[in-house]
């Protein structure tokens, strides 16, 4: 691997760990090919989720399920890894790493994130057998087996990896002992009231604690057998857990001669000293400060990527961080300054029958702090309002209880859920109102979005009301729910995400349905409602020629290729680009809807005419008798280019947005798509069109047009970004083709522009084509032979070689 | 009990389903991946869509108005919904599919 000689700048990456593993993510999502990666770990294990280590240890969940790279996300990605082999010294001027196994590595970039260690305290015996640390699986394999011989366990340090390992032992069925110097535990998180409530609590599980104690002298001479206090008195231990602190680890960068005080200096874009080396983590100090919870430094990766990217557009400016402690059972959460101080003002709640306490610290009517325990559902929302440096002044005395009691009179938004009303319906599809689904997530233990779509069918259908069910969810279950779980499953039938899917289908080049089932073991050998269409939209985007489509796999809509009614009649819409019709056709059309009795035509909101109520024998007869192509109102495909009357006639037009929303359709129709795609075209920046609530509006201006994507104009109104600004038509045509193709390779199925935009960021899409010339280019043909390969379904069904079964298979006279 | 014969296992898609019009009313015949065949009453019983176009999976069809799934060997709608739909025989000859016009009681 090692002798071919590349053309790329090699990055060797330090510290095979959360923070270094998430930037090179980061970097392989914006810049897959510009470096040659090596990553030196050195542990042995491929990169863990070191937050899960509690349950592990508690036996909760087995060490594989930590994993977050599995080997083979290495290799895929042609990263060299070597772990267990630590480097051991960075030689600056040849720009060389050496590692403990001898070898020298060349970078031209190098990322340091070699993280933090246990901080172990000065005292005589802390080097004695039995006294160990709690950072990395090694600790959790060496506590785990200690703690089979049972015995007394000693935890010194009562802050949250203090508790973590004490429950975590205790769980293990050893006696444990947590000591802390101060009058209550975790009170770097927590008030007395707090940390009396939460003593009280682990007191109740098992776990002891000796408070106001200083740790003089651990005993024992060949392995632990107790500790000595300032105090004189003494006890027993057979393993002794040292979770005082953490001290980044910094002498590599120190022996390198990089400046650091605490941790390794950086600036705003997670530079160091020398600028060829990054640095991430908790090893890095930013602005004075260090950090050691996971969510600054995903942001910090995420920095430090965008600058290895060679970005070079976003800065790092500290982070505020809150904390939730993994006790099972015991909710708490905590941010900022929550003792409260001079000119703060306090608004507290306690309820000690329920173990419930909260207090919120505020400063000049804003939040600056917070402390919730026993009921952490405001949390989210407080450490919004605490971000966002909201006034509270007109809800600030009701703010303990919540959102849900602040009438109108706060915030909207965020957490309109909360505030309903129990009777409210939430899923208007399956009429499922919000006091029933928070009483299954109460009664019947729910804990994902899955889980309450089983039980109460809330946005089991359009899924349009996902965002409130979260709410309900995040908001009745507080701490313990995460919405951005490690990974999401398709569906029930598989454990893999929609990318894995995709992945696999692109690398292995498969090409049906029943291949990827087959490929990648599917639970149910047919699949559910859920990822036969998905997996039909993936197999078809990814190899649209070969790959075969599956008829059985999509929704009846684009099986009949007519939109479902609720009585089961169809709904027939002919395309009419741009809008545009003449006389004759609409002769035609009404022709043919009084000949077959049609009970409804109706204009749509997109400007097309619909006949409603067809039943689904009569569609290839309506279909032939018009004469013109499918308007695919029914399917997740471009639907229809909204125009207004442009220049040609408008008088204050000034772009010819007809002829514009014109081709646009007949460049783009027989499109699937992820979702329903809207085009619209306005004549001037009136607007008529609506352009901007589409999911690509187009809008004239003097020297040309402005290019609008992500809107909607649904169920959740977003106005459309602007993406960029384009002289001549075929410069439109070809921005739109490269956008959507982009969003058809990239999007989840049934995901709209509008939250696929904000998903992945318009600066990435500009970046990839309007930025980049080359890749707009390759997209927009890759959409045009995709196309090539669709034909009009109306037509195929009409001349017999689409069979939509529209007939009865049989007809049984009484 | 009445058999009428319906014609052959190819022209149900596999996966899918066809419908058939009787004296009883539509009745909904449906296909497995194992090529198992169900006729149930073609209504849902949540609100009648035609289960005749949903998605067929092991011995479940998926509605395809609202999702909801049928179990086609009880002929009940899968929790949390519930509601029943009227099963009718089927016996298979070769590559021919006899329905049998009577509804099965338990
Ligand atoms: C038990 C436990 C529970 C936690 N719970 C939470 C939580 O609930 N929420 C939260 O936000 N945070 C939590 N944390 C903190 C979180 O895990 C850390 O903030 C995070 O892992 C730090 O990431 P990092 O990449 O900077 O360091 P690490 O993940 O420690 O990675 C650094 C890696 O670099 C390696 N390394 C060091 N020096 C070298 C070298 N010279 N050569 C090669 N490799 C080297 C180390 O062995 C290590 O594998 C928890 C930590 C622990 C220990
Ligand atoms: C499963 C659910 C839905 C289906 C099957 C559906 C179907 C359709 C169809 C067939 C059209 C006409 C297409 C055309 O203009 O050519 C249409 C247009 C439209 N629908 Fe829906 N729709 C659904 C949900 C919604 C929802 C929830 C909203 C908003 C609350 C919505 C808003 C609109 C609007 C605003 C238009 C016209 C605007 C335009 O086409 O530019 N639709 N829809
Ligand atoms: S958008 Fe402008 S050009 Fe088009 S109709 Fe309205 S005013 Fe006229
Ligand atoms: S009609 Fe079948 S699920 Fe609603």
């Amino acid at each position: 691997m090692h002798t071919t000689v590349s053309q790329n700048p090699r990055l060797v990456v330090v510290g095979n760990g959360m923070a270094g593993i998430r930037a090179v993510e980061e970097l392989l999502k914006m810049a897959p090919d510009l470096y040659d990666i090596s990553v030196f770990g050195a542990e042995p294990h491929p990169n863990y989720n070191r937050i899960l280590l509690t349950p592990v240890l508690a036996g909760e969940m087995a060490l594989e399920e930590t994993i977050l790279n599995p080997l083979e996300w290495y290799a895929e990605h042609g990263i060299q890894l070597f772990t267990g082999n630590p480097v051991t010294r960075i030689d600056r001027v040849k720009r060389l790493v050496i590692s403990a196994d001898g070898k020298a590595t060349h970078y031209d970039r190098l990322l340091l994130a070699t993280g933090a260690a246990a901080a172990m305290a000065p005292v005589p015996g802390n080097h004695l057998p039995g006294v160990m640390s709690y950072r990395d699986m090694a600790d959790v394999e060496a506590l785990t087996r200690s703690s089979a011989l049972g015995g007394q366990a000693v935890v010194i340090g009562g802050g949250l990896l203090g508790l973590e390992v004490a429950h975590g032992l205790r769980a293990r069925g050893m006696e444990v002992t947590v000591i802390h110097r101060r009058a209550w535990p975790l009170d770097k998180q927590l008030d007395q009231r707090g940390g009396v409530l939460l003593q009280k609590a682990m007191e109740a599980r098992g776990v002891r604690f000796l408070l106001g104690k200083e740790t003089a002298e651990i005993l024992g001479s060949a392995h632990v057998t107790g500790l000595r206090f300032s105090d004189g008195t003494e006890i027993p231990a057979d393993v002794l857990v040292m979770t005082i602190g953490i001290k980044p680890r910094i002498e590599l960068a120190q022996a390198a001669g990089l400046q650091c005080e605490t941790g390794i200096l950086v600036n705003d874009t997670l530079q160091t000293y020398d600028p060829r080396i990054y640095a991430v983590g908790e090893c890095v100090q930013h602005r004075g400060q260090t950090y050691g919870l996971v969510a600054p430094l995903f942001e910090q990766a995420k920095v430090a990527a965008n600058h290895l990217a060679e970005y070079g557009r976003m800065r790092y400016q500290g982070s505020v961080t809150s904390t939730k402690l993994k006790v099972t059972g015991i909710e708490l959460f905590s941010a900022g300054n929550f003792m409260g101080g001079e000119d703060c003002e306090e608004v507290t709640l306690l309820d000690g029958s329920q173990g419930v306490y909260k207090k919120v610290i505020l400063q000049e009517n804003k939040v600056v702090g917070g402390l919730l325990y026993g009921d952490t559902s405001i949390g989210p929302w407080l450490f919004q309002l605490m971000r966002d440096g909201t006034d509270v002044s007109a809800f600030r005395d009701n703010i303990v209880f919540g959102e849900t009691h602040l009438g109108d009179a706060g915030h909207s938004g965020e957490n309109q859920a909360a505030r309903l009303p129990d009777n409210a319906e939430i899923c208007g599809c399956n009429g499922v109102a919000k006091g029933s689904i928070v009483k299954a997530i109460r009664e019947q233990g729910l804990f994902t979005l899955d889980d309450v779509r089983k039980c109460t069918k809330a946005s089991a259908s359009c899924g349009s009301c996902t965002g409130l069910v979260e709410q309900l969810l995040a908001s009745t279950l507080g701490g313990f729910y995460d919405s951005t779980p490690k990974k999401k499953a398709l569906c029930g039938c598989t454990e893999l995400s929609h990318q894995e899917v995709r992945d696999a289908i692109v690398k292995e080049k498969l090409l049906s349905v029943r291949q990827v089932y087959a490929y990648l073991e599917w639970r149910h050998p047919a699949g559910c409602a859920t990822c036969r269409p998905a997996v039909n939209y993936y197999v078809r985007t990814a190899w649209p020629m070969e790959g075969l489509d599956d008829p059985q796999s999509r929704f009846i809509n684009e099986r009949a290729h007519a939109n479902i009614q609720k009585d089961g009649t169809y709904s027939v819409i002919p395309r009419i680009y741009g809008g545009v019709t003449s006389p004759a056709e609409l002769k035609r059309i009404a022709e043919v809807a009084e000949r077959h009795h049609v009970p409804m035509v109706k204009f749509t909101g997109g400007q097309r005419l619909d006949l409603l109520g067809v039943k689904k024998e009569d569609l290839p007869k309506i279909w032939a008798e018009l004469d013109m192509p499918s308007g695919h109102a029914y399917g997740k495909a471009l639907r229809t280019v909204k125009s207004c009357v442009g220049s040609e006639f408008c008088r204050f037009g000034v772009q010819d947005s007809t002829r514009l929303a014109i081709e646009l359709e007949k460049n783009l129709e027989r499109m699937w798509a992820p979702h329903k795609v809207k085009l619209a075209a306005s004549g001037c920046p009136r607007n008529c069109a609506e352009s901007t609530i589409k999911d690509m509006g187009i809008i004239g201006v003097d020297s040309g047009w402005e290019i609008y994507v992500g809107g909607n104009g649904g169920m959740k109104v977003r106005a459309a970004d602007l993406l960029c600004k384009v002289k001549t038509h075929e410069e439109v045509l070809e921005m739109a083709k490269a956008f959507l193709q982009m969003y058809r390779e990239d999007a989840q199925y049934l995901e709209r522009t509008a939250p696929w935009v904000e998903r992945i960021g318009l600066e990435k899409i500009k970046a990839t084509i309007v930025d980049d010339a080359n890749t707009r280019k390759t997209l927009a043909e890759r959409m045009d032979f995709a196309l090539s390969q669709e034909k009009d379904p109306w037509k195929e069904a009409v001349s017999g070689r689409l069979d939509i079964h529209a007939a009865p298979m049989r007809r049984i006279p009484a | 009990m009445e058999w009428m014969a319906l014609g052959t296992l190819e022209e149900i898609p596999a996966r899918g389903g066809r419908y058939v019009e009787t004296p009883l009313g539509e009745i909904a015949v449906l296909r497995n991946e194992n090529d198992e065949v169900f006729a149930v009453s073609n209504q849902c019983p949540h609100r009648g869509g035609p289960l005749s176009e949903g998605f067929v999976s092991g011995k479940l069809v998926f509605c395809p108005l609202h999702n909801w799934q049928i179990d086609l060997e009880k002929g009940e709608a899968v929790a949390p919904d519930s509601g029943c739909v009227k099963r009718f025989p089927i016996r298979m000859e070769g590559e021919q599919i006899w329905l049998g016009l009577q509804e099965i009681t338990p």
